[in-house]
C-alpha cells in the first residue's frame, strides 16, 4: 500500500511532468491562457493517461515489441476520441476554447511517455496509481500556470475581473509571456529543489 | 603563468586606468544632453519618467544581487543606464507606474536573470520597452506634442508617415533639434550627437556600428521610396524615430554586440536591414528595438563567423 502511495505522489512533487520530466510542453503553452482552459485540458489530459496507462499495462505481453509505439498511439487515441466526444457533448464552450489542442493529447508526451518508460513494464495497479498521480501533477502544474497568466495578463480568475483598476501586463496572455511564466516558475522549482539538497 | 590567463565574459579592458564603471559613468555623462533637451521639449512629466526609471532600475538591481546574495554591483553605473536609456525610450505622458515596471523588467528579467553585467544575450533597456510596448501599448503610443505643457497628444512623424497622412509642416531643422512628437531621449538628434562624438572621441565606442547602421537605413529607404525605386526620403528616416539613440547608445553595447570591427558592421547592416524593413512594411512605425533585439539574438553566430585570424594561421 505505501508502495502505491508513493506511485501516486511521485507525479505530484518529485516527478511532476511539466515542472521536472518537462513534458507535454505544447499543451501547457498554448491554453494555459485561463484558469477553465487549464483545469479542462488537465482534466481530460488525466482521463486519457489512466486509461491508457491501464490498457496498455493490461496488453503488456500482448504487443508486439516492434510495432509498440503505434499500438500505444491507437489505445491513446480511443480515450481522446472518448475525451473529446465527452466534451463536446457536455461542455462545448470549453472544447471551442482548447480548440485543436484536445485531439492533440494523442501526441502529448506526458501520455505517450508513461505508456512507454512506466505502463508498459510495471503491473496494472501501480499503472493505475501512476496515471492518476501524472494527470494530477500535470492539471496541478496547468492550474498553476494558467492562473498567474489569467491574473496579470487579464486581470481575471476565472472570468472575474478581481482588482478595478488594475491593468493587465497583456504580454503574459501571449505565448511569449507563456514561456517566461514557465521559464520563472522551472528557474524557481530548480532553485527550491536545490536547497533542500 | 597560470593567472596571466583570465577567461571572462565581456567588456573586455586592458588601459591601466579604465574600469568598467568609469566607462558606465562617463556613458551616463553622455545621454545627459539628449535628456536635458527632452526635459525641456516636453516638460516636466518627462523629468520624472527620467528619476523613476533610474532608480527604480538601481533599486531592483541592488535587491536582487541581496536577494541572491552575491556582490552589491549597483555604483558600477549599468543599472543606471539601463533605467536612464529605458526612460528615454518612453513617450513623456506615461502613467508613473510604466517606467517602475519597466525597469523591474528589465533589470530583472533583461539582465539578472541570466547571470548580471556581461552575461545578458539581449540588451537590457530594449527588453524593458519590447516588454511595455506589447503590455501596454496604449501608453506606449500616445505622444505629447512638442514645446507644448498642455499635454496635447500628437502622433510622431513616423506614426503619421505610416498612415500615408501627410508630412509637410515638419522641415529637417525640427527633426534634427527635437521638435516633434516622440520618446523623451529619442527626438533632440543634435543633443544625441553630442553625446555620441564624445564616446567616440574617448574611444569607448567604435565608429563601425552605428555608422554602417545608420547609412544602411539610408541607403534603403532611398532605394524603396514611395514612390518607385530611388526616391525615398532618407533624410527623413535618418532623423526620425529612435535611430541615432539606438545606433550610438544601444546597438554598440559591449556586452551584447559582436567582438570585431567585420562583426561590428554585419551587425549594423543586419540591424539596419531589419530597421527600414520593420518601417516600409512592418505592422509598427518603428523598428530600431526590435531591430537591434533581433540582432542581439545573432551576436553569438556573427562572432563565431568573424574570428580573427589566428597570427601564424591560415
Amino acid at each position: 500500500m505505501k508502495k502505491l502511495f508513493q506511485e501516486f505522489f511521485k507525479g505530484i512533487i518529485k516527478e511532476n511532468p511539466t515542472f521536472v520530466l518537462v513534458l507535454g510542453l505544447c499543451p501547457t503553452l498554448a491554453v494555459s491562457v485561463s484558469l477553465s482552459n487549464g483545469i479542462g485540458m488537465g482534466i481530460a489530459a488525466t482521463f486519457v493517461i489512466v486509461g491508457s496507462n491501464i490498457i496498455i499495462a493490461l496488453l503488456k505481453n500482448a504487443i508486439p515489441d516492434k510495432i509498440r509505439i503505434p499500438c500505444y498511439i491507437v489505445v491513446i487515441a480511443t480515450f481522446v476520441t472518448i475525451a473529446e466526444l465527452t466534451m463536446k457533448a457536455y461542455s462545448p464552450a470549453l472544447n471551442r476554447a482548447l480548440g485543436i489542442y484536445v485531439p492533440l493529447i494523442v501526441v502529448n508526451c506526458i501520455v505517450l511517455g508513461r505508456a512507454e518508460a512506466y505502463a508498459s513494464k510495471q503491473s496494472t495497479v501501480n499503472s493505475l496509481f501512476d496515471g492518476i498521480g501524472m494527470g494530477l501533477g500535470f492539471t496541478l502544474a496547468l492550474i498553476l500556470i494558467s492562473g498567474i497568466r489569467e491574473f496579470l495578463g487579464a486581470g481575471k480568475l476565472f472570468g472575474h475581473t478581481l482588482i478595478k483598476s488594475f491593468e493587465p501586463i497583456f504580454v503574459i496572455g501571449m505565448p511569449s509571456g507563456a514561456l517566461l511564466v514557465i521559464g520563472l516558475l522551472l528557474g524557481f522549482f530548480n532553485l527550491l529543489k536545490e536547497r533542500k539538497t | 603563468m597560470k593567472n596571466k590567463l583570465i577567461v571572462s565574459a565581456p567588456p573586455h579592458l586592458h588601459k591601466k586606468d579604465e574600469s568598467v564603471s568609469k566607462i558606465m559613468w562617463l556613458v551616463v555623462v553622455s545621454l545627459i544632453p539628449a535628456g536635458a533637451v527632452g526635459v525641456f521639449i516636453f516638460g516636466l512629466s518627462a523629468l520624472w519618467v527620467i528619476i523613476l526609471g533610474v532608480i527604480s532600475a538601481v533599486i531592483t538591481e541592488a535587491a536582487l544581487k541581496l536577494l541572491t546574495k552575491n556582490k552589491l554591483t549597483v555604483l558600477d553605473g549599468s543599472a543606471v543606464i539601463t533605467g536612464l536609456l529605458l526612460a528615454y525610450n518612453l513617450p513623456p505622458g506615461v502613467p508613473f507606474w510604466l517606467p517602475i515596471v519597466g525597469s523591474f523588467f528589465s533589470i530583472a528579467i533583461g539582465k539578472q536573470v541570466f547571470g548580471g553585467l556581461g552575461q545578458n544575450i539581449f540588451n537590457p533597456a530594449l527588453v524593458g520597452r519590447v516588454f511595455l510596448m506589447a503590455s501596454w501599448p496604449k501608453y506606449m503610443t500616445t505622444f505629447t506634442a512638442p514645446l507644448n505643457y498642455d499635454a496635447i497628444t500628437q502622433a510622431t512623424p513616423l506614426a503619421l508617415l505610416k498612415e500615408g497622412k501627410f508630412l509637410e509642416h515638419i522641415s529637417y531643422w525640427d527633426l534634427f533639434l527635437g521638435k516633434r512628437g516622440g520618446c523623451i531621449g529619442e527626438v533632440c538628434i543634435l543633443a544625441l550627437l553630442i553625446g555620441a562624438v564624445f564616446l567616440l572621441f574617448k574611444g569607448y565606442i567604435s565608429w563601425h556600428i552605428p555608422t554602417s547602421y545608420i547609412l544602411t537605413v539610408g541607403i534603403f529607404t532611398y532605394v524603396f521610396g514611395p514612390r518607385g525605386l530611388f526616391s525615398g526620403d532618407w533624410l527623413f528616416h535618418i532623423l526620425s524615430g529612435g535611430l541615432i539613440l539606438g545606433a550610438f547608445f544601444m546597438a554598440t553595447d559591449y556586452v551584447t554586440s559582436p567582438l570585431t570591427r567585420k562583426g561590428h558592421i554585419i551587425f549594423g547592416i543586419g540591424s539596419g536591414l531589419l530597421t527600414a524593413i520593420i518601417r516600409l512594411w512592418g505592422g509598427y512605425p518603428e523598428g530600431v528595438s526590435y531591430a537591434i533585439l533581433m540582432m542581439n539574438a545573432a551576436t553569438p553566430l556573427i562572432d563565431r563567423y568573424t574570428k580573427n585570424r589566428i597570427y601564424g594561421r591560415k
